[in-house]
């Protein structure tokens, strides 16, 4: 059967005494690439520093960024800071080259939070959970799937999915949200 | 489900989150139009297939996205090492027994 799921409007989509799964609402998501030596350059750009480690974040305001990589980065922030952003790197892209993409039509974000949202998450998630510690987020699988995976808080959880994939993965955590619900 | 420490990450995890890549250290001739036919066949396709420690490549796709070397024990699936890319090969004589 497929599915065609709304992924535009926010609004909660399954809910059980495990969790609540939510579809947040759209937002900015940059991909940030840069090398070691114009790192630096970028940082003081953006007023936020890039995180040298993989998957610890930094935060300001709505801002988000979050290294996924030796040289990758993703920012995320409210729609209406999109531009700033974009300005922000446009302004040192000569002394410190670098690219940044806007991919912020290719992904939504699931939210799932709840009293069993960690185990709710072992469904797809192959990781050790507790070894991500709160408030980073590391890119993964999750059945099958390549996501970016957020820890806020030791029951909270979000989850960045391609939009493809995406009514694949909430139908995933809906079916599961259900039967924990039932042991 | 194996477990794989990226050295990149430098953390340890689940194979669901890597693809394997083949043999590691094949070296690409400079000018592939000056070898003879066998010896680019040869690049291309003759491996050693070996039973014991194997150098091999795996990329961390679902995660950081690098390509890194690891040798493997064929025998019994144990990493001996993982180690990253560009970095000279391990003397075998430096591994661990059978992995951790
Ligand atoms: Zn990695």
């Amino acid at each position: 059967m497929t599915v065609h799921v709304d992924l535009l409007t926010a609004r909660q989509l399954a809910a059980s005494s495990v969790a609540t799964i939510s579809l947040l609402a759209p937002g900015s998501r940059y991909s940030l690439r840069v090398g070691e030596t114009d790192r630096d350059a970028l940082s003081q750009a953006l007023d936020l520093a890039l995180p040298e480690k993989i998957g610890e974040c930094s935060r300001r305001h709505n801002t988000e960024i979050l290294c996924l990589g030796p040289d990758e980065w993703i920012v995320l922030s409210p729609e209406s800071d999109a531009g700033t952003i974009a300005q922000a790197c446009a302004a040192v892209y000569d002394a410190a080259p670098h690219s940044l993409t806007d991919i912020s039509d290719r992904e939504v974000t699931v939210l799932i939070e709840g009293p069993k949202a960690a185990e709710l998450m072992t469904l797809g998630c192959p990781r050790d959970l507790e070894k991500l510690p709160n408030g980073q987020g590391r890119r993964t699988v999750f059945d099958g799937v390549s996501v970016i995976l957020w820890r806020d808080g030791p029951q909270r959880f979000r989850l960045d999915v391609w939009r493809s994939f995406a009514s694949h993965v909430i139908s995933l955590l809906a079916t599961g949200c259900g039967e924990l619900a039932l042991e | 489900m194996l477990l794989i420490h990226c050295p990149y990450c430098d953390e340890t995890l689940p194979e669901a989150e890597f693809a394997y890549a083949g043999e590691a250290h094949i070296v690409r001739p400079d000018n592939p139009a000056d070898v003879s036919d066998e010896e680019w066949r040869d690049f291309l396709f003759i491996r050693n297939n070996l039973k014991g420690p194997h150098y091999e490549r795996w990329r961390h796709i679902h995660g950081c996205g690098r390509f890194f070397n690891a040798v493997r024990n064929t025998v019994t699936d144990r990493f001996l090492t993982t180690y990253r890319a560009g970095e000279r090969r391990p003397d075998p004589e430096s591994l661990p027994e059978d992995g951790q």
